[in-house]
């Protein structure tokens, strides 16, 4: 089984039921199954932290919200993660595919690359980091962390995850 | 108009019914006005109170939902007005409150004051159901006509904050008690 229908099996199993995505390279093929399956309410938006708005009111809503981005989208959405999620303990699951790393084509994704985690520690936002197969158990376990503590948490999809 | 006098004619006509409302002097006239469990009041992250309606408003189509934003706030978050006409949700209505200035700032001009004109944003970037409304008489009527469907309503106001005191209940409190009146709606 591909990589990307393994985690869309374990976000569909997770119980998240919106999603709101701004799109990148390495997750098109899950944004390609989460639409043609459409078990999920899905909704491409315009830039990432207007993403972070509707999935709060998804929240709100009665939902579970999770957001699929890059980590360049990452960082237009620090306010809206400290000034709404965080100051009204409204909980939105974060997967970010991690741009800007070791074997990244695109040097302008560096700088953000580079400073991503340190981003998240200085948010106080719990991250785990997916390299590999073997790693993508954490994802549930990141996902179940941010249910039994209602917060936000990040995922952190790594380039090498789809060089296997 | 001032927005008081907009706001107090709103609330007339939108009784019972969810609305998200943006931050500074308008959530607290709202407050003031008519606080219920059922108005969400942001204090930060300007710009996002229309991307939190839709998310409510998708999740929940049974209920009507309204946004009371600002012009200020839905210029910092324009992309938001293309994404409401792409989910098109028929039980969104977007409120924008114009009054030409950043009020809680001490009135920077908003570029509305010049060219932009958000009424024919709206209409260019798909809202098929457009309202701009220059005097008060003329809420009621207008809100009244509006069936199932996804509106935007420009209001044009002057500038004046009322003398209303600070929301005095917290962050939390709003979430809790508006996801619990959500919850109850759809028993």
């Amino acid at each position: 089984m591909k990589i990307d229908i393994k985690i869309y099996k374990i976000i569909k199993d997770s119980g998240i039921n919106f999603i709101v995505s701004v799109p990148c390279l390495l997750l098109k093929e899950i944004l390609k199954i989460i639409d043609d399956k459409n078990e999920i309410i899905y909704l491409p938006v315009t830039r990432e932290e207007e993403g972070v708005g509707i999935a709060a009111g998804a929240y709100l809503g009665g939902k579970k919200p999770a957001i699929l981005i890059q980590n360049s989208g990452l960082g237009n959405s620090i306010n809206a993660i400290t000034s709404l999620l965080q100051y009204y303990d409204i909980p939105v699951i974060f997967f970010v595919s991690h741009r800007g790393e070791e074997e990244e084509p695109i040097s302008a994704h560096k700088p953000m690359g580079k400073i991503t985690e340190t981003l998240l520690d200085d948010i106080s936002i719990k991250f785990w980091n997916i390299h590999n197969s073997k790693d993508i158990f954490k994802i549930k376990i990141a996902i179940d962390y941010s249910d039994e503590n209602k917060t936000s948490v990040a995922i952190l999809l790594k380039r090498s995850l789809w060089s296997e | 108009m001032k927005r008081f006098d907009a706001l107090k004619k709103i609330i007339d006509v939108i009784d019972d019914q969810y609305i998200v409302c943006n931050l500074g002097h308008t959530s607290k006239e709202l407050y003031y006005l008519k606080d219920s469990p059922q108005n969400f009041y942001m204090m930060g992250s300007n710009g996002l109170s229309s991307s939190i309606a839709l998310g409510i408003a998708l999740t929940n189509p049974k209920l009507k939902v309204w946004c009371i934003d600002g012009a200020a706030s839905l210029l910092m978050n324009l992309g938001s007005l293309s994404t409401i006409s792409f989910a098109n949700p028929l039980n969104l209505t977007l409120i924008v409150i114009d009054n030409g200035v950043y009020e809680s700032t001490e009135d920077q001009k908003t570029h509305t004051n010049r060219k932009t004109k958000l009424d024919a944003i709206a209409r260019a970037i798909g809202f098929e159901s457009v309202f701009v409304i220059n005097n008060r008489e003329d809420i009621v009527p207008t809100f009244m006509e509006l069936g199932t469907g996804c509106h935007f309503i420009l209001i044009k106001t002057e500038p004046e904050n009322a003398d209303v005191p600070n929301i005095s209940i917290s962050s939390k409190s709003i979430k809790t008690r508006f996801m619990e009146s959500i919850s109850k709606s759809n028993k």
